[in-house]
């Protein structure tokens, strides 16, 4: 089986966010960056796949080269190769040109499965994986909890709002997208980050597979305006404690 | 302005979210139509105006490639500017198909309209775009409850029938229930959450200590439960429940949209985050800026000596 698993490094969540001098994105400088969360578990279920039938498995990521730190992660999980599509613009990208590329390179490729997170925590469109089928003419399944594959298929759960879950089926090639949840994402062993140092790193002008225009625009971005009159405590514990108490006698009766 | 609203069937029943797509085309200003895969001579949205109605015995609940061809007739025949999905497991997995075909831009969980432009979120909530799409076509998807009509939907539609000779290649074998019994959150006057903050399962104990002691039930985020360090019958969320308490506790619970969707109705809520930027921030009516292994135990034991 030949895999392909796409993964993007953001931010954490965490950071103090600034925002670019050009005001449509926020500020790269001093963030801790790290692979999208539900791209992890993408990653996870490839190697488990890739570990129970065999085949090949490639880990895709668009970006500058600092994403090749990410990268390393995925090939110490378990990938085989890494191709680093290599874009120092491709934060300033839409959804459809991330995705023309990536289907760019995958097209000659023959992919039997491709992974994707379902939504990547930065900019959260939950849209470059489904596009990446629909430009290869391939099925697409989104926001799966649980995955299944034998005879030329697979079998998933979709989780659906509500916490229901909907068991679907599909012939491959096939893409999925990864919701949390679907797997538990194992931690690199140090044998194994070791030997990802002499895993193949493919690189890629995004010039090479960079053919369609942008069509959205951010015309700007800002912090949301703080619109709870909320009351911050901070300070010594035992104080912030108190003060919660005398807060919460007043405010509500769940201490009378 | 013109707008095409993508209407919900699933498990045998109309999904209530169409309103919400009609509240966004009126903050537009805009007309509009409705497209559906549901049942013409059974329940329908309440909608005035024309109505296109995909059988759903034909066609199936979820069927991606069928939905999107029966779609694209309507589009053709409607010519909207914009159509428009609720930013749901319905909505997300057709939105990019139907945006792919027409080579349209797709603007994903819409939060509100600025001027005619719209607004999404971006990391977590911490940030906001403004964005605009180019082309005669827009999709959209809506954040669920950002859109809500002040009055019930009412109206009478003009159903016209969509057919078509479509198949997918996608097959829906079933549906699972949510894994419901023991404990009911949502009967619990107090909930105390513990989320991914809370580092180690042997954490969850001092917010389970803390919820005791405020008579109440502990509870928790997504990845919490995910992790299986609480089952998912104490799950708060778009996912899980959705629960309005007198005081809601959210200990190192960042505030994502899903967790928000389940307990933005509590009365009261209290924030514990070492993040004082967390977007949860946006609803909390105290936030304590604190780490929550030290604050929960002390908070604990000051409320047991009360
Ligand atoms: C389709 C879909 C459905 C979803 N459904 C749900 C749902 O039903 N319910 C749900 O909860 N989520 C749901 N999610 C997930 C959601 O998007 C978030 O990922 C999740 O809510 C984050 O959980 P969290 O706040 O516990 O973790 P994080 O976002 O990781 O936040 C952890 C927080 O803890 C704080 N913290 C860290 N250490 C400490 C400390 N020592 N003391 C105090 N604070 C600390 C951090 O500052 C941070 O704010 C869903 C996502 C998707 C895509
Ligand atoms: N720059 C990128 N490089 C590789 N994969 C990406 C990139 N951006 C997005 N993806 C993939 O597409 C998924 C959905 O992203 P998005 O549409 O941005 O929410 C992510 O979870 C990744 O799997």
């Amino acid at each position: 089986m030949k895999l392909l698993v796409c993964i993007k490094q953001v931010p954490d969540m965490e950071s103090k966010f600034k925002i670019d001098e050009d005001g449509v994105w926020f500020a790269r400088a001093d963030l801790a960056w790290r692979m999208n969360e539900y791209d992890e578990y993408a990653v996870e279920q490839a190697v488990q796949l890739k570990e129970q039938t065999g085949g090949d498995l490639t880990v895709l990521c668009i970006g500058s080269d600092q994403v090749k730190e990410t990268m390393k992660k995925a090939l110490a999980m378990g990938c085989d190769r890494g191709v680093h599509i290599s874009d120092d613009r491709s934060y300033l990208k839409d959804p459809y040109e991330i995705a023309s590329m990536i289907a760019e390179f995958a097209r000659d490729k023959d992919f039997d499965l491709i992974f994707t997170g379902m939504q990547s925590q930065d900019r959260g469109s939950g849209q470059v994986g489904v596009i990446i089928a629909e430009l290869l003419s391939i099925s697409a399944i989104t926001t799966i909890v649980d995955f299944k594959c034998d005879n030329g298929k697979i079998v998933v759960k979709r989780e659906l709002e509500g916490g229901v879950k909907a068991q679907v089926e599909t012939p491959l090639p096939a893409l999925v997208t990864c919701q949390l949840g679907l797997n538990t994402p194992r931690y690199p062993t140090l044998p194994n980050i070791m030997k990802a140092k002499k895993k193949e790193m493919i690189t890629i002008a995004a010039e090479e597979l960079h053919t369609v225009s942008a069509m959205q625009k951010t015309l700007k971005i800002a912090f949301p305006e703080k619109q709870g009159g909320g009351l911050f405590l901070e300070g010594e514990v035992a104080d912030i404690a108190d003060r919660l108490i005398s807060i919460l006698r007043e405010k509500t009766s769940v201490l009378a | 302005m013109k707008t095409l609203l993508v209407a919900e069937y699933r498990q045998g029943k109309v999904q209530e979210s169409y309103a919400e797509l009609m509240a966004f085309a009126a903050a537009l200003g805009a007309e509009s139509a409705m497209f559906i895969v549901g049942v013409s001579s059974g329940d329908l949205p309440k909608f005035q105006g024309t109505l296109h109605v995909a059988e759903v015995s034909e066609y199936g609940e979820y069927n991606p490639d069928a939905h999107k061809y029966l779609l694209l007739d309507v589009v053709a025949q409607e010519q909207p500017d914009m159509i428009v999905f609720s930013h749901s497991s319905y909505g997300w997995d057709l939105a990019p198909r139907v945006a792919v075909s027409l080579k349209a831009p797709q603007i994903s969980e819409v939060i509100g309209v600025e001027d005619g432009k719209l607004v999404v979120p971006s990391c977590n909530g911490k940030l906001k775009r403004t964005m605009t799409g180019n082309g005669d076509v827009t999709v959209v998807t809506l954040q669920a409850g950002a859109f809500s009509l002040s009055e019930p939907p009412a109206g009478i539609s003009n159903v016209c029938p969509v057919v078509g000779e479509y198949q997918g290649m996608v097959t829906l074998l079933g549906y699972e229930a949510a894994e419901h019994g023991g404990v009911d959150l949502t009967k619990s006057s107090v909930i105390v959450s513990a989320g991914r903050g809370v580092g180690k399962p042997e954490n969850i104990q001092i917010v389970e200590g803390l919820a005791k002691a405020l008579g109440g039930e502990y509870g928790a985020s997504r990845p919490v439960v995910d992790a299986e360090w609480v089952p998912h019958n104490r799950q708060v969320g778009t996912t899980g429940l959705t629960v309005s308490p007198k005081l809601y506790v959210a200990c190192g619970i960042s505030g994502a949209v899903q967790h928000l969707a389940g307990m933005k109705k509590s009365e009261f809520v209290v924030a514990i985050n070492t993040d004082k930027d967390a977007p949860i921030g946006e609803l909390a009516d105290v936030f304590a800026v604190a780490d929550l292994k030290l604050l929960l135990p002390v908070l604990t034991e000051k409320i047991q000596a009360l």
